[in-house]
């Protein structure tokens, strides 16, 4: 029976590495004879932050084909090389490891979230290759790394957009309450740091995990102090469960989200708790609100219609993060011959360049290159996002 | 220090917290009726059972949240979905081991709690998915603290639950067969108990009562693929709390677990909440190795 049993086993472990590698086998080739450029790609494709690495890696593969069918880049195809994290930093890490030794890439994009990118830093600092993060947190530029660039708009400038409304409305003590990960850490440090410049008192800084049911009993904690506002950090889905325990608990306490749920999935899970709620976002979410006078109303149309022709599926503003970093990364690679130096030197002195987060200075104390226009201020009503100002 | 005055406000908070604390008591204590259930017939700790909460959770959004059927045939339904999945399981992945040894088995429920998280992902997909409370009647507001409907739903319906598996296994020959193979299987066979037959019950049992849990708490929370591990892990330490193989036992623990991580919140820190569990857990077994509620025929491996 043992034997028979070991047979099977083998079996079995001999047919998954048939399908692994059948999976892993792309065609790699190049109408022009040149070598084709390989730029790797590391997105949470699956698992919980799919939301974002579903379109960043979807981005990617249409902006590639794009300028694949206008002929490359001087001669050269762009060919994308994506790896799954599932989120999760130690796959990060194995990705980008496939990425720099086997796959030889010149520069990498994503990954999606600021966990997963911290994870994968040290690597590219070792490896020397220009990378360019998908994520928001403010830690992956500051201190700055001459390797390391990110296209999401970061928190301080989320933070800022928020407090200058809440400054507006003449609030003066908040609650915080947070995820706790990295996304919401990042988003606490900025909260409380900068509360001071808008002349706000936080009252209670609190936390909740990621997979929480229930957050009631923060929000009873947070209640006995009076906040004029409450500004929760964190991404779908605990940010709803937040709101709706907030319409439960009836308190009538204006609240305010992070960009970490600027998405139309925010709304559906959190229902009518959702009303009210206001949040800054990336123009993308708001582009046909926006006046024709915005610099990025064009870019962000063609991408809107181009990404729903192809995919059939609505564009929320993280798929731009890619959409950007390929746009910028490609405009870098051109005149640099592979050079990865070239490349990182071009990335570095990008000026105004149009993107979908926002219009692009780098520079070499700037790796983000955005100011606070990247953001405006949204609310949400009748289930759909109204500007506000 | 504003806890030490018993002022109107405070109590609020104390019955605020208490509230959250028993709604989310009452589900670990489902959760654990479950491991329990199946511990005491089979000595199987089963990891999955995480993911049949989440099979639950989902099955709910489609029945309920997409196809609008009625609230009792959609929960009907979704339980029946759910044990029918256990018995699947347990055919097929449990029964068919030949070395049946409790390492094994545990081993095989792990890489079966990792298969169902993909089939619920290939199934559902990755997003989250919310449902509406089974009813909508705004909150009871008991002494300024808010008390939600599906708060009383959850708690009705686990009352209900324990007092109909506290009625089967005392009242009723199954139940009674059932309770005799978990006090010893070779006992209740030579009386012409069918052993196999109890496994499989308890199995069904055991994930229908994931699948209840699942269900009950599809519209407090964000239901998606990979919600079940830390539920199960909960409900999990819920049971080893109060004792791992008695139903009170489950019970006690679940209850106690929800309450002290809600006060553990309010009154210590929200970012202690899921060590409390753990905390309370290890503490509990260097002080009572058999939980709370410890028979002497509950042994450990």
């Amino acid at each position: 029976m043992m034997s028979v049993n070991r047979n099977h086993s083998i079996m079995m472990i001999l047919s998954f590495i048939a399908i692994v590698c059948l999976m892993a086998a792309s065609p790699a080739f190049s109408e022009s004879g040149k070598q084709p450029y390989k730029i790797g790609g590391i997105f949470a494709v699956t698992g919980p932050a799919s939301f974002l690495g579903d379109p960043e890696k979807k981005s990617m593969e249409m902006i590639i084909e794009q300028i694949n069918s206008n002929g490359g880049i001087d001669g050269h195809m762009l060919e994308a090389v994506i790896y799954d994290t599932e989120g999760d930093p130690s796959k990060a890490v194995m990705g980008a490891n496939k990425l720099i030794n086997k796959d030889n890439v010149i520069a990498i994009v994503g990954p999606s979230a600021t966990p997963t990118t911290l994870a994968v830093m040290p690597m590219i600092q070792k490896a020397k290759i220009p990378f360019i993060s998908c994520a928001a947190g403010n830690k992956i530029v500051q201190p700055i790394d001459p390797w390391v660039f990110k296209t999401a708009q970061s928190d301080i400038q989320a933070v800022a957009t928020i407090y200058e409304t809440l400054k507006s409305k003449g609030i003066k003590k908040i609650g915080i309450i947070s995820v706790d990960n990295a996304f919401g850490e990042s988003g606490k440090e900025q909260l409380l740091s900068q509360a001071p410049d808008f002349g706000l008192t936080v009252t209670k800084s609190e936390t909740f995990g990621a997979k929480d049911t229930d957050m009631t009993a923060q929000l009873t904690k947070m209640r006995q102090d009076n906040p004029e506002a409450i500004v929760c950090w964190g991404t779908n889905p605990g940010p709803a469960v937040l709101a709706k325990n907030m319409q439960q608990l009836d308190l009538n306490i204006p609240l305010y989200q992070s960009h970490g749920v600027a998405s139309p999935k925010f709304i559906e899970l959190a229902g009518s708790a959702a009303e009210g709620i206001m949040l800054p976002t990336g123009k993308i979410l708001v582009a046909g609100l926006l006046p024709d006078t915005d610099p990025q109303k064009k870019i962000l149309n063609a991408y809107t219609t181009e990404y729903e022709k192809k995919y059939g599926s609505s564009v929320s503003g993280f798929g731009g993060y890619a959409y950007d970093a390929v746009n910028i990364l490609a405009a870098a690679l051109k005149n640099s011959n592979g050079d990865k130096e070239k490349i990182r030197e071009a990335i570095e002195n990008t000026k105004g360049y149009v993107g979908i987060s926002g219009v692009f200075n780098f520079s070499k104390t700037d790796h983000n290159g955005l100011g606070p226009d990247a953001f405006v201020m949204v609310k949400i009503k009748n289930g759909t996002w109204e500007l506000l100002q | 220090m504003a806890g030490l005055t018993c002022s109107g406000q405070t109590m609020q908070e104390i019955l605020q917290y208490f509230f959250s604390g028993i709604t989310n008591g009452a589900i670990y204590a489902v959760i654990a009726i479950g491991f329990s259930m199946l511990y005491s017939s089979t000595e199987l700790i089963n990891f999955a059972h995480g993911e049949f909460i989440m099979l639950g959770s989902l099955c709910m959004v489609t029945f309920f949240g997409s196809m609008h059927l009625p609230l009792v045939p959609a929960m009907i339904l979704t339980i029946i979905c759910i044990a029918f999945t256990g018995l699947v399981f347990e055919r097929l992945a449990i029964r068919s081991v030949k070395h049946p040894e409790p390492i094994v088995l545990v081993i095989i429920t792990v890489g079966a709690s990792i298969f169902l998280r993909g089939v619920g992902m290939l199934l559902w997909g990755k997003d989250a998915y919310s449902i509406p409370s089974f009813t909508s009647h705004p909150p009871i507001d008991i002494a300024g603290a808010k008390l939600l409907s599906q708060s009383i739903w959850i708690i009705a319906i686990f009352l209900v639950t324990a007092l109909g598996l506290h009625l089967f296994y005392k009242k009723t020959l199954t139940g009674k067969a059932m309770e005799a193979n978990a006090i010893s299987k070779r006992a209740a066979w030579i009386v012409g108990i069918p052993s196999k037959f109890m496994v499989m019950m308890a199995f069904g049992l055991s994930t229908a009562m994931g699948g209840l849990a699942g269900v009950i708490i599809s519209p407090i929370t964000m239901c998606s693929y990979d919600m079940g591990t830390m539920l199960g892990l909960k409900g999990f330490c819920a049971a080893m709390l109060g004792g791992l193989g008695s139903l009170w036992g489950a019970l006690i623990g679940g209850f106690l677990l929800g309450i002290l991580e809600a006060l553990g919140v309010g009154f210590v820190s929200s970012g202690l909440k899921d060590a409390t569990a753990f905390l309370l857990l290890l503490l509990i077994l260097y002080v009572r190795p058999g939980g709370i509620i410890s028979s002497a025929e509950v042994n450990r491996f």
